[in-house]
């Protein structure tokens, strides 16, 4: 299914669909202008056949009178009798017959100069009338000549030819159709390689290169820019990194040294309370600024895709447990309801310390901006192939437009500046969900802060999913 | 306690060592891998507290080469790499412990103390006692005197640590370890909470508390002396 989905979707199927519709265009634009011609040359035709024989007939009325007019006329009748579609009749001035094969002067003939238009009978037992083309003429002595073709053969050989065009513009757009689909098949496929390694760039493997085919085509030319452009970046990823944890390791080294001198300077201080506190705040600020160090370090290391060797089976079930386990004494001192619903199990692969950390910094804030007697609601669900983790809460809520904004490190909002924390927690969350494929939207609880973290249940589709595979 | 400090920043050896002897314990230092292999072998120690990057030989090869030769001496990793797949690779090449750098002296101290207390106490043990309080591990009960006391899971397990570590200081991350099983850093004074409820439980209604705070360090569980 998602694979078709995918190739109707594809910018090649719609390319190949919108040629295949221009070529049938200007085929069938061909094909009229074809028709128009050939339909009129016809047309042209028989009737310069039928002015030529009433010139004859007229001239043969002036040379010979009526009676050999009269004579040439039966002559012809008889000449063509069973097979023939040529129409003749001549009339006194009151249109009576006087010879031909037609009994009667037409009616509910349409006149245009000269030319009649009208239904001939051609079996009286079957109704069955085909349309009939004449020229009338008015003979000094004002007798009438009509002379005319039966048009059946014509107008068949006319449908005959739309039949034909139809045919080959049907073939013509299944063919165009046809080739479309087998082109951006082709095209999706190359495609589908080049994201699929992309895919695994993201998901922290920077190592990955997409596969060059020595074709050297269009494809190749992408893949072998894109391959250039990945080493560029790990280069200067590289350079990053080198760069943060110097500057990380070279504010760590003398942080550390600070905090050693003050941890000995209170150990042998004299027992006075005022210097003693004093020195344990000052160790507490540096503790602080560790923490936050360590905190962009880590983050910066998840980030960068280098810690994935801890992943391992978990259940998604039992960490929520215990994440609300450890912190419902917490909520409990500040007369908060922790409503949990957590389901059946739900197995998958991850680091079961980075994903109750990320867990626990978003219930950490929960607890921490609802107010007393509040309520929090944690829930776990499994939705189609994914994990759905959702943490709700009646406190402030954040604003729509500042919700964005919460993941960047450092971010505060105003309203929070005042409590404790580092402004990096939810870079933190923001980071473990990506680094397991996931996502994380806060929303609205209408009053209150949702926070909804998915995460993609990737080895469970195998078994589950019967539909069908990917386009190979 | 003898104690051997595998490290070669000179700072950092010194101020460990210092600590040390104020706490009664004598140490001695080893500025590269090799060396402190050589002594760790000839010498007698409680424990080692390793660094991870050494000069000639690093700390986890230094380990797993000790372990190699049938000594069990107690190991403390101190590192600076601090992720959790480095501290898996630690305890996998036969580290006991591992703290990462910077630390405070006290976690250090309440570690060792309590890895070398584990080595003393390999035994399987079906009931603790310390003072008048006592949980049987078996029927999962708890008695202080002649009252029992009903706890969560959680709570006995914290309670068992405790008990497990009685007369010595244990830390917050400690605990977040061995009774969470999570390597993560609360923002906030959970464990505090946790500790007060427990306390609730086993100190409220008698006359001596036995769970104390160490300031600026953890918590301790003492007999209490009545």
């Amino acid at each position: 299914m998602k694979a078709k989905r995918k190739l109707f979707h594809s910018y090649t199927f719609r390319l190949a669909l919108l040629y295949a519709l221009i070529f049938s265009g200007s085929t069938l634009i061909l094909f009229y202008f074809f028709y128009l011609f050939t339909a009129s040359y016809m047309t042209q035709q028989m009737d310069n056949t039928i002015e030529a024989e009433i010139q004859g007939l007229a001239e043969r009325y002036d040379s010979e009178g009526l009676e050999g007019l009269t004579r040439l006329i039966a002559e012809r009748v008889n000449r063509q009798q069973a097979t023939g579609n040529s129409i003749y009749l001549l009339t006194t001035y009151t249109l009576q017959p006087l010879v031909g094969n037609l009994d009667r002067w037409p009616r509910n003939a349409s006149i245009n100069n000269d030319w009649l238009e009208f239904q001939l009978e051609v079996n009286e037992d079957t109704n069955e009338t085909h349309l009939a083309r004449a020229r009338i003429f008015r003979l000094p002595g004002r007798y009438g000549l009509l002379v005319g073709r039966d048009v059946h053969q014509l107008t068949q050989a006319k449908l005959r030819i739309i039949q034909a065009l139809t045919w080959g513009l049907a073939m013509m757009v299944l063919l165009a159709f046809i080739g479309g689909l087998v082109l951006s098949r082709r095209t999706v496929r190359k495609i589908e390689r080049i994201n699929q390694t992309a895919r695994s760039i993201m998901s922290g493997d920077l190592s990955r290169r997409v596969k060059l085919t020595n074709r050297n085509d269009d494809f190749d030319q992408l893949a072998d820019n894109l391959n250039r452009m990945l080493d560029r970046i790990q280069a200067l990823m590289e350079d990053i990194r080198r760069v943060s944890d110097n500057i990380a390791h070279d504010l760590r080294t003398p942080l550390t040294r600070l905090r050693q001198h003050l941890e000995e300077a209170r150990r042998q201080a004299n027992p006075e309370e005022e210097s003693a506190n004093r020195l344990e705040s000052a160790i507490r600020e540096a503790d602080s600024l560790l923490t936050t160090f360590n905190a962009l370090l880590r983050i910066a290391r998840i980030e960068a895709g280098q810690i994935t060797a801890g992943f391992a089976s978990l259940d998604f079930r039992t960490l929520l447990q215990d994440v609300v386990e450890f912190y419902e004494p917490l909520a409990e001192e500040k007369n908060q309801r922790l409503v949990v619903d957590l389901g059946n199990t739900i197995e998958a692969m991850g680091d079961r310390d980075l994903l109750f950390q990320a867990l626990a910094n978003v219930i950490e804030n929960a607890i921490k901006y609802t107010p007393a007697d509040g309520h929090i609601t944690i829930t776990l669900a499994q939705v189609h192939h994914e994990a759905v983790i959702t943490i709700a809460d009646n406190g402030p809520g954040i604003p729509e437009d500042e919700r964005e904004n919460v993941f960047r490190r450092f971010y505060r909002l105003d309203r929070s500046r005042s409590t404790s924390g580092n402004g990096l927690g939810l870079s933190m969350v923001s980071a473990v969900v990506t680094m397991h494929n996931g996502e994380i939207r806060l929303m609205d609880n209408y009053p209150g802060l949702k926070t909804v973290m998915r995460f993609p249940l990737r080895h469970r589709v195998e078994t589950v999913d019967t539909s069908l595979p990917e386009a190979a | 306690m003898q104690l051997l400090i595998v490290e070669d920043d000179e700072a950092t050896a010194s101020y460990v060592q210092k600590g040390l002897s104020e706490a009664g314990h004598n140490s001695d230092i080893a500025a590269a891998g090799d060396r402190g292999l050589e002594m760790a072998t000839q010498g007698s120690y409680d424990a080692l507290i390793i660094d991870r990057m050494l000069p000639n030989l690093d700390g986890l090869a230094l380990i797993a080469t000790l372990r190699g030769r049938g000594n069990k001496t107690p190991a403390l990793i101190l590192s600076a790499l601090g992720e959790v797949n480095d501290r898996v690779e630690g305890l996998k090449m036969g580290g006991d412990d591992y703290l990462t750098k910077p630390f405070a002296f006290s976690e250090l101290l309440a570690r060792l103390e309590a890895l070398v207390r584990r080595n003393a106490t390999e035994v399987q043990e079906t009931s603790l006692a310390v003072g008048d309080l006592r949980m049987d591990l078996l029927a999962r009960e708890v008695w202080r005197g002649e009252t029992q006391i009903d706890l969560q899971p959680r709570e006995f397990r914290l309670l068992e640590y405790l008990m497990r570590h009685s007369n010595q200081v244990v830390t917050r991350t400690m605990l977040l370890e061995n009774v969470w099983d999570y390597n993560f850093d609360p923002q906030t004074n959970v464990i505090d909470v946790h500790i007060s409820r427990l306390r609730g439980k086993i100190d409220k209604n008698f006359d001596t508390p036995m769970l104390n705070t160490v300031r600026g360090a953890g918590y301790i569980l003492r007999e209490s002396k009545a």
